[in-house]
């Protein structure tokens, strides 16, 4: 306290004498006390503590722990919820490597295709004519909907028998009785379908940002070299483009690893478990069957999953720069 | 965001051949959700006919009436809890992340690099991961199947915190100096100057984050259970466990969910796509 007054009278604002000490203690550290900047941050801070790292570390407590909400005890059991995602023999190895399969699938495929659609969307907005704004907003609209909407909706249009897209395909003569979202590959091709529908827009967007950050001098300066519009694209847009491609790429990469409502609401894992992924899985082990534990553990091994992938990102957009 | 750098083709028919392109690209975009419409204005048989009818026949409000009157589906009062939670969290961000986002990016204090590095770190964190443990914290307070639960957990989010700063960072200095001139305290700065000067970019966290809550559906459907308790997202879902292949009373419900998001989206677009174009090239 004493310290802050300090700090108050060195900056020449001394309250008149008749002011209380106390008051003036309370004045000077509004102004610059020490405690200012605690307390702007405090109210995040409480919630940041109990709901942003307190999770962090009782997920790794809870994953050397054997886990049960409806059993008393709770042994300490070292790594074996970690070993037994590894060991062929055990109840859950099957069923968690099945997710990591379908998790996997579905991020091979939808990964490309996420980064390539929308840099299409955005070449194509990258111009100005009337309408460009209304375009725009049309191509991003699914994204505001939320997946249980997205989930309903794509269930119902991709239905074989009710649906639009069967009887579309019928319109123009291809056959109209796929069973989208019941068999495989089929049912990859609906998720990613639905997935590219839903979130090209967004990719898009944060492409289009990136593209009108790129200098038009040097679009000039290419075409004054006589640079076909490939040329162009190909050594000004791409190296230009280089930082938000790896953004694009990190997000994208991590958004379709976590994906979830589209499979419990779209193929509801269908045919069997087959594309039930790891973070259903891992909800389902943790909060439906009560093995906190166990869940515990596959989340941190998936999440050093991912943090392995996203560091291949960065070494590989690293690697092209040099 | 709004001056593109290309410049637009000349030729007549290259001009027609971009249009046809971008429209054929926006029907793609746009037929679902006329279907979902569509749907929810045909009778239950009306939408069972193979090959489905194009237009409803006949036009019906089967689906509506159902969602509005079925108590064991209170569809109204899933979307007052949507709203209710999403106004709610939308605030709780803004209070809390503004004034975190303030004095990280203008206050000099002991522990100020540590604390910004832990919350940008867990950006990093896939936020699924992170769900069973908070399971257990919101069930040790006591807010499993209450309004806090999907309310409150989502706002420590670092992102509202992390948009604010560089938002704060990027402000001349000169005004808040004058002010300090002028005799006012910190809370003044930043009631006074700072967060007038910021309407923007609070207006864009505040519509993210409405979205973000509206839409929530992994989350909601753990912690949620009584019907009168749900919002939305789960609601839709024991409504399509319910109604099967009913889909007019399912489309029904899809609408419902979807409009007050589409209105927010045409009032708020600026800033929506201005948030998600920002997000992309600061993060």
């Amino acid at each position: 306290m004493a310290d802050m007054i300090e700090v108050g009278a060195a900056r020449g604002d001394a309250p008149p004498p008749a002011a209380s000490a106390a008051r003036r203690g309370a004045k000077s550290a509004n102004r610059v006390g020490r405690a200012t900047p605690y307390l702007f941050l405090a109210p995040y801070l409480v919630l940041f503590t109990v709901f942003g790292l307190l999770p962090i570390v009782l997920g790794i407590y809870l994953s050397v722990h054997q886990w049960d909400f409806q059993l008393p005890n709770r042994p300490f059991v070292g790594l074996d919820n970690y070993k037994e995602l590894f060991s062929s023999d055990s109840a859950v190895f099957g069923d968690w490597w099945q997710s990591v399969r379908a998790t996997a699938i579905f991020t091979v495929i939808s990964v490309p295709l996420l980064m390539v659609v929308p840099l299409g969307l955005a070449l194509l907005l990258n111009r100005s004519f009337p309408g460009r704004t209304f375009f725009r907003a049309v191509y991003f609209a699914p994204y505001v909907l939320g997946v249980a909407v997205i989930g309903l909706l794509w269930r119902f249009l991709l239905d074989a028998n009710l649906g639009l897209v069967n009887r579309l395909l019928g319109v123009v003569g291809l056959p109209a009785d796929t069973p989208w979202v019941t068999d495989v590959p089929w049912a990859w091709v609906s998720l990613v379908g639905v997935t590219v529908w839903w979130t090209s827009g967004f990719n898009a967007v944060i492409y289009l940002a990136g593209l009108q950050d790129i200098s038009p001098e040097l679009y000039e300066a290419a075409r004054v070299d006589g640079a076909t519009a490939w040329e162009r694209f190909r050594h000004v847009t791409l190296p230009g483009l280089r930082p938000v491609l790896l953004f694009v790429m990190t997000t994208t990469v991590l958004a379709s690893a976590n994906v979830f409502g589209q499979s419990f609401l779209i193929t509801q894992g269908a045919p069997g478990t087959e594309t039930r992924t790891v973070v259903w899985y891992i909800v389902e082990q943790g909060l439906r069957n009560n093995d906190a534990g166990r869940a515990a553990a596959m989340s941190i091994v998936f999440a050093l999953m991912l943090a392995v992938v996203s560091l291949a990102n960065f070494r590989l957009f690293r690697y092209r720069e040099d | 965001m709004t001056t593109p750098t290309r410049t637009a083709p000349t030729h007549p028919l290259r001009r027609v051949g971009l249009y046809a392109i971008l429209v054929a690209l926006a029907l793609v975009f746009l037929i679902p959700l006329v279907w979902m419409v569509i749907t929810s204005l045909k009778t239950y048989d009306g939408a069972q006919r193979i090959p489905p009818d194009w237009l409803p026949d006949p036009l019906s409000g089967y689906g509506y009436q159902q969602i509005l009157t079925n108590s064991a589906n209170p569809v109204l009062r899933w979307f007052l809890n949507s709203m209710l939670a999403a106004t709610l969290h939308s605030l709780l961000v803004l209070v809390t992340a503004s004034m975190a986002a303030y004095a990280l990016a203008r206050m000099r204090f002991r522990g100020r690099g540590v604390t910004f590095a832990l919350i940008v770190g867990t950006l990093f964190i896939p936020p699924t991961s992170l769900i069973v443990p908070n399971f257990l914290i919101v069930d040790s307070l006591n807010w499993i199947d209450t309004l806090a639960v999907v309310v409150v957990p989502g706002a420590a989010s670092a992102f509202g915190v992390f948009f604010l700063r560089q938002f704060f960072l990027s402000l001349p200095k000169e005004l808040e100096e004058a002010a300090v001139l002028d005799g006012a305290n910190q809370w003044q700065i930043f009631y006074r100057v700072v967060l007038p000067l910021s309407k923007p970019a609070l207006a864009t966290l505040a519509v993210l984050s409405f979205l973000t809550n509206w839409n929530d559906f992994l989350w909601p459907i753990f912690v949620l259970f009584s019907p009168e308790k749900l919002t939305l997202p789960p609601g839709l879902g024991l409504l399509q466990g319910s109604y099967v292949t009913d889909y007019p009373v399912i489309m029904a419900g899809a609408v419902l969910a979807s409009v007050p998001v589409l209105i927010l989206f045409v009032l708020a677009q600026r800033h929506i796509i201005q948030g998600v174009s920002r997000s992309g090239l600061k993060g």
